[in-house]
Parts: structure tokens; C-alpha cells; sequence
């Protein structure tokens, strides 16, 4: 006994402060690729790489159009390693959460030369996203959380199909340097105690029905959050005789997180954003979800 | 190694020269016999029997066009060979059926199941050859046959999922479990059959995350393919991506620069340590040592966060390439690589000591859910699992791949199969790695990381064996034209050796489910693809 209290006085304390201070990221961190469509000359090579068709071109007689998807995207860094022009670059960035399945994409128009490649930008059509993602952050929400919740919002986590890798990152969101717990926020067993249905997928065939008993299963008011490129497109796997695709395919989602896994601080960004609708729900007395 | 594995085949030629039709090996380490009929039973035991070879893995692949016929591979190895030796067995396709070895070597039980329904052909024999890679209520369609196309849209499922046997006695209940299970885990369904709190009988039902994974590889191009290799098993993303990236290499004949194999080497022992201490730390939580938990999650919290300066990912994704490496490694990141390992070493004594000293923790883990040796054997164990109850393999000392016969190291072996030794097992590994990374580390990495990567070419095929976390992960592909594949076989662990879980958890309480579970720790979409 001595030891073991020898040992956590010894350790003190590892809890980062995320959100209230920014995370420390590693600058090798590959998060959101950022396209200059601007400098960005020819698209054809990193649409060819992309290995789950998040850059795809549509071209028509003297026009391209570039259609980048952050809702596919994995992170692999190749659109930025092919592209020889400064057009695209990977920056660290992670907190892309969103409402809005939209907003995750971005299509620019060019003109089309002879040899391929494409000049003059006619323009970028950007799904403006909502406001609410730089305002809900800290304290705001520990007071939203407490006032509305009753101080917990609690969570019940299905995985539908995925490769593991976002259970990995949700499992670290309960380890001591990230502390779910700090902000009354908790994963629970039972659907019937939950707010919130946090899902990994692709959603698959065999999963569909057990992810849909879950879901009715809960109390309203309720939202539900897609985690992961696989959980809000279906991401490599996409969609095919065992696999349905995104999470959206079978249930309304309210928050899309990206990422290949999205890395704990995005997961509670995503979180926190979700805890914000929650709080219209429970104001406007409906849900989007309640179908 | 002293032996090559071609050394069986003059054997096998003696004995059954009239089923062998040809031999061909493209590497001295992987031979190919290609027989004239599918009745490989003869062989199968001659080579087990007098040859103590082990069957590794059994797959089909539909060659109807061009070959007319289907072909069952049989991989076996041979203790102190280095290389495979591959049975090459036709199928025909007018009569598609093939005699089921499950009733004596019951760890191809569920591997010829799975081509059973994933291919449509019958394992005539098989003891239980009820479905288990798709559910009962899916139609008759066989996904991995040519003629079936990835996209296909399959009509709403009816009627059961899966009849569990029943089980019947004064006082015996069935308990079901899951899918959705009350943590943050994978789904699967467990079917409990239990006389008060002892556990009679337990039934699995898996296959709830497939997603088409190997039908998906025919499909992709092959450098794309390198990240589905990735999102076959989160936590074992590098190995199963170097398994993959392996696989191409050898069929191309591309020669990997030595700086690769090292920094292969040293990611792929990080995903163990990773992996090991999570699962120390997870084994203890389950018994209640939840502080214990909290150190060890931590401790894989410094190594992820080592994971993503080396990598640019947290689960070591996007690194490996075909050819070797995506990016080198500066002076600054080999810096963090070091002092991590370091302050790792320290910490991870601490943590080891604390559970160790605990007697009620090891009151609780002793004899607890234990595998027997000869039941290990006779389900073919392999990995954490295996060599805690007795199964002397590793395919990074039996068949060495990256840098690892530059760093000899020793294989912990135990006979004793319960929880604790298989928690002792992670543990001495997790010492073996340090050893192997700071070995690794003294190596000058300087030079080309990756080789340039020619044209695929079509119709090779090669086999790939990584020694993952878990165990022997295999890697079977055929390449085909316009780079992409014909056929690329994925074997988990897992695949073989959720039966020892079925097996440990016999006679054991149902509230020490949990720990033997997590004590083998297996990978559900790894099985599932």
C-alpha cells in the first residue's frame, strides 16, 4: 500500500488541460491537409493517390472540378507528398468536428488546359461552418454540462464495424492525461443511461440492427455522434455487400468527427460541440434525431 | 536455420510422387507443390506425423477462370526450416467440395468454414460445418467468388442469426452477451452456458464487423491497399501494413534498404510495447487493481504520443510503404525515441513491481482460465496465447523478416497457460523489445529508406508472416494485371485462436470472464475482416 502511494506522489499530476490551453501536438502530426486552390496546378496526381477517394476530379469539356471530401480523408499525408507545387499542405490542425456533413467539403472549379493540368480558379464552394465550433469551448461547457445535465452527460460508445483504431483513441480519452471524468462526462453500459451514442464504422450488414436497437433504446432527448473517417463515410471500406457505409446511413447523426483515428482532444472537441446541440434540443423541446 | 524447407518435398515426392504434379519455388523459402487431387489428408499427416510439421493456415482462391478449378492452399512449417511449404490443392468446379481435415487438426476448424461460405466449397467431414464467417440469416452467396461483384446489394436479412446449441440440466442457464458489450469494445456475441457461477460451455458468434476486407483488396489498387492492410486491426495497424507491404515486395522482387528494416523493426517492437501494457494494465483493471490501470495507461500514452513524433499518426499509420519506409527520421525525433525508451524502462519496472507485489492481484490471475499445452497444440495456439501455455513459436526468431536476425533475443515460454503467465508473457517481451529497440537504435540510420518500386508485376504470387503483437499474422497475395490483386488473404491470430478462449474459460466463474478475455486479448475485426 505504501508503495502504491509512494508511486502516484511520485507522479503527480499528468492531466492536460485541453481544451482550456491548446494541445501539445507533435509538429510530425499529420492533421488537416489545407489546399491553396490558388497555387494548386494539377490535382491529378493526389486525386490517383488518395487512397479512399477523398480528392476526386470531375472534368468536362474546357472545366475541373476538384472535390476534396474531410469527411473520407485518413490523414496519409500522400495528397501533399505528390503534389509538386505548394498546393497542398499538411498542417496540424484536428479540430474539425462539424454539425454540418457539408461543411466537410470543399469543390473549386478551374479552367482546363490541354496538357491536363488546370488554370485560372473560377472559384471554391466552402459550406461555411457552423460558429458554435470556437464558441464551445473550457468553462462554457463544464457550465452547460452542469447546468443542463444535471453535472454528467453520459455516453454509450457502439462500435458498428471499425478496425478498433477509434475504440483505442476513445478508451485513452478515460486514461489520466485526458480525464473524461474531469468535465462530468462518462461512458456507460446501459443505452437507457446515456444522452449520447458516440458510434465507430463503417456501419456493417451483422452490426446494423444491434446499432439500431441501441439507439431506440435511448431517452430523448438524444444525439449521435459519427467518430472517424469509416464512421461518417464508411472511409476505405466504403460501401459494399458487408458494409452500409456512414454512420448517417442508418441514423441521423448530429456530429461528425473526422479523422483515421481522430486523436483524443478531436474526439472531445467533437464531444463538447455535441453536448452544445444537445442543449437546443432540450430548449427547443425536439430533435432533429427524434425520428 | 540450418534446413531449408525444400528438404520435405524429396520426402513428400517419395511417398506420394503420383499426387504431385509440380513443384516450383520463386524463393528457396516458399515452395509450392501443386497436386492433382484435393485429398491432401495423406499428406497432411505424413507431414505432421513424420515431418512435425504445422499447418499454419488453409485458404481457397477461385481460379476457375483461368484454371478451371478452385485451389486450397495448405501452409505448413517446419520447426528449424527456415521458409514455407505450401499444398497447392485443386477443388473442381462441377463438384465443389473438399475432405475436411477439423476432426484431427481442429485448428483449421474454422478456416474451412470460412471457405465453405465464402467460397461455396464443402469440407465433406467437417464436424460442426455450420456457418461461421456469415450469418445464418444472410442468402446463399459466396462473396469471394469471381463471379460475385463487390457491390452487391444483398435483400433485408430474415429469420435467426445463429442457433446456439442448447444447453439443458437442472439449474443450467444460458447467458447471452452482446453484441454491444458494457465497455468500449469490439462486437461480438457470447453465448454462456453456466451451472450456478461456474461456466460449463461457452459459444462464440463473430463475424459481426465484416466488411468485405479481402473481397475489398481485389479491388483496390495496390498502393491504396497498403491502408486497408492498416484498418485491418487498429492496434496491430503497422504490422498487419508491414505483413502486406512485405508481400508486394517479395512477389516484385523488390530489395528493401536496410535502414527500412530497422526502422520496421523498431516501429513494429513499439506496437508491441504499445499493445503490452495497455493489456497489463487492462488485466489488472479486472481484477480490481484499477490504479495499477492508471499507471499503465499512462505509460501507453508516453509511447503513443513517442508513436505519432515518429510516425505522424498515433497508430503508427502512414509509415510503412512499399519499398520500405515513407520518411526518415532526424536527429531530433531519434532523441525522443531514446529518452522515451529510457524514462519507459524506469516506469515500467515501477509498474511490474506493483503487480507483482500485489498477492491478492495474484491470487486472482493464478490459476485462472487456464489452456492447456496439449490443447494449445491440438488448436494450434499461436502468439501471447500459445507460448504462455507451452507453443514455442515466434515468427521473428522461426522465420526472421525486417532486422530481427540482427538483434537475437529470447522467446518466453510457459507451460502453466493461465492469466498470470500470459500477462508474464507480455511482460517479458515488453523487456525483450527495450532490448531489440535500443539495439536497433545503436545501428547508424542513415541511407536510402526506401527502395524505388517497379511496375508490379502480374500472376506472382508470395506468402508474408509478421510476428504481430498478437501472433503470427499472415499475408497471401496474387498479383494481377494493371496494379492490383487477385487475391489477398489476411490470417489474424484471432482467427485461430478464439477457441483457447472457449477452452480457458471452462469451469471458471462467469465474473472471471472478463479477465480471461482480456488475458488473450483478441482481435474482433482482425477475424472479421
Amino acid at each position: 500500500m505504501f508503495k502504491i502511494l509512494q508511486k502516484t506522489a511520485k507522479t503527480g499530476i499528468v492531466t492536460v488541460n485541453y481544451p482550456a490551453e491548446p494541445a501539445n501536438v507533435s509538429k510530425h502530426f499529420r492533421g488537416r491537409p489545407n489546399f491553396d486552390f490558388e497555387k494548386w496546378k494539377d490535382a491529378r496526381a493526389a486525386a490517383d493517390a488518395c487512397p479512399t477517394g477523398a480528392i476526386s476530379l470531375c472534368d468536362k469539356a474546357d472545366s475541373r472540378s476538384v472535390t476534396v471530401d474531410y469527411g473520407l480523408c485518413v490523414f496519409c499525408g500522400l495528397c501533399a507528398e505528390t503534389s509538386s507545387d505548394q498546393g497542398v499542405r499538411i498542417t496540424q490542425e484536428f479540430e474539425l468536428a462539424t454539425p454540418d456533413r457539408r461543411s466537410l467539403v470543399l469543390t473549386a472549379e478551374y479552367e482546363l488546359n490541354n496538357d491536363g493540368t488546370h488554370r485560372t480558379l473560377r472559384g471554391v464552394n466552402h459550406h461555411a461552418s457552423d460558429s458554435q465550433t470556437d464558441e464551445v469551448i473550457g468553462k462554457k461547457l463544464r457550465a452547460v454540462i452542469h447546468k443542463v445535465l444535471g453535472r454528467s452527460l453520459s455516453i454509450r460508445e457502439v462500435d458498428a464495424g471499425s478496425c478498433n483504431g477509434c475504440e483505442l483513441e476513445i478508451v485513452a480519452l478515460n486514461n489520466p492525461i485526458y480525464d473524461l471524468e474531469r468535465f462530468g462526462i462518462q461512458f456507460v453500459a446501459s443505452p437507457r443511461h446515456a444522452d449520447m451514442l458516440l458510434v465507430t464504422g463503417p456501419v456493417t450488414r451483422n452490426m446494423e440492427l444491434a446499432l439500431l436497437k441501441t439507439y431506440w433504446a435511448m431517452a430523448e432527448p438524444k444525439v449521435v455522434v459519427a467518430v472517424g473517417a469509416c464512421g461518417i463515410s464508411g472511409g476505405i471500406f466504403g460501401e459494399n455487400y458487408a458494409s452500409l457505409g456512414g454512420v448517417d446511413k442508418v441514423l441521423p447523426v448530429d456530429v461528425y468527427i473526422p479523422g483515421c483515428p481522430p486523436r483524443p482532444q478531436a474526439l472531445l472537441h467533437g464531444i463538447l460541440l455535441a453536448v452544445g446541440r444537445l442543449r437546443e434540443r432540450l430548449t427547443t423541446g425536439h430533435g432533429a434525431g427524434s425520428s | 536455420m540450418t534446413r531449408s524447407i525444400s528438404s520435405l518435398v524429396g520426402a513428400l515426392r517419395q511417398e506420394f510422387g503420383r499426387q504431385v504434379e509440380s513443384v516450383r519455388a520463386d524463393r528457396e523459402d516458399e515452395v509450392y507443390v501443386l497436386l492433382n487431387d484435393s485429398d491432401i489428408r495423406p499428406m497432411t499427416a505424413h507431414l505432421r506425423d513424420e515431418s512435425g510439421a504445422r499447418l499454419v493456415t488453409v485458404f481457397a482462391e477461385d481460379r476457375r477462370t483461368p484454371d478451371g478449378v478452385f485451389f486450397n492452399y495448405y501452409v505448413f512449417e517446419q520447426k528449424g526450416s527456415a521458409g514455407y511449404l505450401i499444398l497447392q490443392a485443386p477443388v473442381r468446379a462441377d463438384s465443389p467440395e473438399f475432405p475436411s481435415l477439423s476432426a484431427g487438426l481442429p485448428s483449421v476448424n474454422w478456416q474451412e468454414r470460412e471457405i465453405q461460405d465464402w467460397f461455396g466449397l464443402k469440407a465433406v467431414g467437417h464436424p460442426n460445418p455450420r456457418r461461421v464467417a456469415l450469418h445464418d440469416n444472410w442468402p446463399d452467396v459466396y462473396p469471394l467468388r469471381k463471379d460475385f461483384p463487390i457491390n452487391t446489394i444483398l435483400p433485408p436479412f430474415e429469420g435467426e442469426r445463429h442457433i446456439y446449441r442448447p444447453a439443458l440440466g437442472e439449474g443450467v442457464f444460458q447467458v447471452p452477451v452482446g453484441p454491444v458489450h458494457a465497455g468500449t469494445i469490439e462486437p461480438g456475441h457470447f453465448n454462456f452456458a453456466v451451472a450456478g457461477e461456474p461456466i460449463l460451455y461457452l459459444q462464440l458468434r463473430m463475424f459481426y464487423t465484416h466488411k468485405g476486407a479481402e473481397k475489398l483488396f481485389e479491388k483496390l489498387p495496390i498502393h491504396k491497399a497498403v491502408f486497408l492492410a492498416e484498418s485491418i486491426s487498429g492496434d496491430s495497424s503497422f504490422s498487419h501494413g508491414t505483413a502486406f507491404c512485405q508481400a508486394i515486395e517479395r512477389a516484385a522482387g523488390i530489395e528493401v534498404p536496410l535502414r527500412a528494416l530497422v526502422m520496421r523493426t523498431i516501429l513494429l517492437e513499439l506496437e508491441r510495447i504499445c499493445n503490452h501494457v495497455a493489456d497489463i494494465g487492462a488485466i489488472a483493471t479486472d481484477v480490481g487493481f484499477v490504479i495499477a490501470n492508471a499507471h499503465a495507461s499512462r505509460l501507453k500514452e508516453m509511447l503513443v504520443i513517442l508513436s505519432e513524433q515518429m510516425t505522424g499518426n498515433r497508430l503508427l499509420r502512414g509509415m510503412t510503404c512499399i519499398g520500405g519506409v515513407r520518411r526518415g527520421w532526424d536527429a531530433a525525433q531519434l532523441g525522443s525515441l531514446r529518452s522515451t525508451m529510457d524514462s519507459f524502462v524506469r516506469e515500467f519496472q515501477d509498474l511490474v513491481s506493483l503487480i507483482e507485489s500485489s498477492e491478492s492481484t495474484r491470487d486472482r490471475l493464478e490459476q485462472t482460465g487456464i489452456l492447456r499445452p496439449e490443447k494449445a497444440k491440438d488448436l494450434g495456439i499461436v502468439g501471447v496465447g500459445g507460448r504462455a501455455s507451452g507453443m514455442e513459436l515466434d515468427v521473428r526468431r522461426d522465420h526472421p523478416y525486417a532486422a530481427y536476425s540482427r538483434y537475437p533475443f529470447r522467446v518466453p515460454v510457459y507451460q502453466a497457460g493461465d492469466v498470470w503467465h500470459r500477462m508474464q508473457v507480455r511482460i517479458d517481451e515488453v523487456n525483450e523489445s527495450i532490448g531489440i529497440i535500443r539495439k536497433a537504435m545503436a545501428e547508424v540510420l542513415q541511407g536510402e529508406f526506401r527502395a524505388p518500386v517497379p511496375a508490379i508485376p502480374a500472376d506472382r504470387c508470395a506468402l508474408s508472416a509478421v510476428e504481430g503483437w498478437r501472433g503470427e499474422i499472415i499475408h497471401w497475395i496474387r498479383t494481377g494485371p494493371g496494379n492490383r490483386l487477385e487475391r489477398c488473404k489476411i490470417k489474424d491470430p484471432s482467427l485461430n485462436n478464439w477457441p483457447a478462449l472457449v477452452e480457458a474459460v471452462q469451469g471458471n466463474i462467469i465474473a472471471d470472464f472478463p479477465v480471461i478475455n482480456k488475458s488473450f486479448n483478441l482481435s474482433y475485426s482482425g477475424t472479421d475482416r
